[in-house]
């Protein structure tokens, strides 16, 4: 069966959710994308980019462990994901900066996801979904659960909103007026590993940067306040989700609609780049001088 | 230039209470777990004084703010501010921090930045209301950089970003301010501009300030107390008492030389040889 866009958006999506794995992976994607774009601007405040892709392989052990032992995968992500991040928090005030540490984990994580694969027969197309994502495969109850798992963690976001801004964006101040850095550190990495687990559903753990870092990255550039930012981010991860989405549904092809949301993100972050590169070039701001970049590098004792 | 702190709309503290005991400490020891960095300090700073701290890299002059800011404690002896004991968290103290964290691709605009001095300790995720704009307004007028509101950090320049740092730190209304080395990445001038600016807040607000900076030149024309930090030891008292070659050579241990040029700017000779390192 062939479809064929007919852009008109209205048009084609009641074309695309007449079919409930089409209903139920925009509704997934959606509360997805709106938490990762959350989420990921914190990751990109705390520059906590290497914890969230370690995250990600760390949640692939688990995943494949569940399956071997025939649980919903889904559990053993949110098993090692929530014990991989208070690891990471314990280790450090910011686990981003524990490179070595983490990327030591991080590859054993991966033999054991591969372990636990090779054990369990007929692995192929469910270690390809856990790596790639499986988002034309969600069920009705996957939604649902997402749902709970998401209200979780927006609900967590909101009440420590202003505690963690303050912490990640300025960590030595904080510290002096009494917020608990290490608790901060932990609820902030126990968010994100909740947040990975379910989204790998749709991206995979090997693109979680798609909806994880890219839209945050974006956001950050075209705003100016942590409000904007999030509200960027988080509509910046949704509009990939779609655009993949639709994409894979129209091109009557076989190919995986994870590619085209990791596109959607990829392009629009390098067309933003592109042009600040060019507005910088062609008009050069004033003001900026080298006492900018020395004061603001951390250096000296 | 010169800023006018003046005028603002921070409110001004009665005059009064200047010249109550804001810190006391008597024959305090710090460092580092069983490593002292200095010994036997005992000094007192008055409230509304300019003070700066001054002494060679690595000398316990940040030991000495972490202790003031409950971070770390003292080895030995006693230390209080405002009369008690020091504590994470004092509401009173404003702090800015010698290695800033801030990025430089940070993307948030002053105004953003400096609100959260005032509501990033709090739960919730807020709704922006008049006070805390207010809040956030008054503080950045006082360090006159009121027109940076909506500039973005990353795109300062040096002396922009420390008057950002001050008005986060002034944003809570504090009765002492501790900076630490705001002027290490300063030229002389812009120097001696933020010099003017924080003596003007402490004349108008009455803040104690105790200034780290590794040079006293930009200064001492307005300094009420200078508390020296250098081999292990602590001098304190005014600029004249203790910036003079007998003062100096005491706390060194080795002959110390203070000469003067003809604009009132001080050179110390000699203490760098003595331990070995830098002293600018």
């Amino acid at each position: 069966m062939t479809f064929d866009i007919s852009w008109n958006p209205v048009t084609d999506l009641r074309v695309m959710w007449q079919f409930e794995f089409m209903r139920n992976a925009f509704e997934a994607g959606t509360i997805i994308a709106i938490v990762a774009g959350i989420i990921g601007y914190f990751v990109v405040l705390r520059r906590s980019a290497f914890a969230t892709h370690a995250l990600g392989h760390v949640g692939f052990s688990g995943a494949a462990g569940a399956v071997f032992l025939g649980v919903n995968p889904v559990f053993g992500l949110l098993a090692f994901t929530m014990s991989g991040a208070t690891g990471m928090a314990l280790l450090g005030r910011r686990a981003a900066t524990r490179d070595i540490e983490i990327g030591t984990v991080l590859a054993f994580m991966l033999g054991l996801g591969l372990l636990f694969l090779s054990l369990y027969k007929g692995f192929a197309t469910e270690a390809y979904g856990i790596l790639f994502g499986e988002v034309l495969g969600i069920s009705t109850a996957g939604v649902v659960f997402t749902l709970e798992a998401s209200v979780v963690v927006l609900v967590a976001t909101l009440a420590v909103y202003r505690r963690l801004l303050f912490a990640s964006l300025d960590e030595e101040v904080a510290e002096a007026k009494g917020l608990p850095m290490l608790a901060l550190g932990l609820v902030f990495m126990l968010l994100l590993a909740v947040a990975i687990s379910i989204a790998v559903q749709v991206i995979g753990v090997l693109l979680i940067f798609a909806l994880m870092v890219t839209p945050a990255a974006i956001a950050v550039r075209v705003t100016r306040s942590p409000l904007g930012a999030i509200v960027v981010s988080a509509l910046v991860a949704v509009f990939s989700v779609w655009l993949g989405l639709s994409v894979a549904f129209f091109i009557n092809k076989p190919y995986p609609a994870s590619f085209f949301i990791v596109s959607t993100s990829f392009v629009i972050y390098v067309t933003v780049r592109t042009v600040a590169a060019l507005r910088d070039w062609l008009l050069p701001r004033g003001g900026r001088d080298e006492h900018t970049r020395a004061a603001a590098d951390p250096g000296g004792t | 230039m010169e800023y006018a702190p003046r005028g603002n709309t921070l409110p001004d503290r009665p005059v009064s209470v200047v010249g109550s005991t804001v810190v006391r400490a008597e024959r305090l020891d710090a460092g580092f777990r069983d490593k002292a960095v200095w010994t036997n300090a005992s000094f007192e700073i008055e409230r509304g004084e300019f003070v700066a701290v001054i002494g060679p890299n690595g000398a316990g002059k940040t030991t000495l703010f972490r202790m003031l800011l409950g971070l770390q404690r003292p080895l030995a002896g006693a230390l209080t501010v405002f009369g008690e004991s020091p504590r994470r968290g004092n509401r009173r103290i404003g702090y800015v921090p010698q290695r800033h964290s801030v990025d430089i691709d940070t993307h948030i605009d002053c105004d953003s930045f400096v609100r959260l001095g005032v509501t990033g300790t709090r739960w919730g995720p807020g709704l922006p209301n008049r006070a805390d704009r207010d809040a956030a307004a008054a503080a950045l007028a006082s360090v006159g950089a009121g027109e940076l509101a909506h500039k973005c950090i990353g795109t300062l320049s040096g002396g922009e970003l420390q008057r950002i740092f001050l008005a986060e730190a002034m944003v809570g209304d504090p009765e002492m301010l501790l900076l630490d080395e705001p002027l290490s990445n300063l030229d002389l001038r812009r120097s001696r501009d933020l010099v003017a600016l924080v003596s003007g807040l402490v004349e108008s607000h009455h803040v104690t300030t105790l200034l780290v900076a590794h040079d006293i030149n930009p200064l001492i024309q307005r300094l009420d107390k200078v508390v020296y930090i250098a081999n292990g030891r602590v001098a304190t008292g005014t600029p004249a008492e203790v910036l003079t070659s007998e003062s100096l050579t005491a706390l060194y241990g080795v002959p110390v030389e203070v000469l003067h040029d003809s604009r009132g700017n001080l050179v110390i000779v000699g203490a760098e040889e003595s331990l070995g390192g830098e002293h600018e």
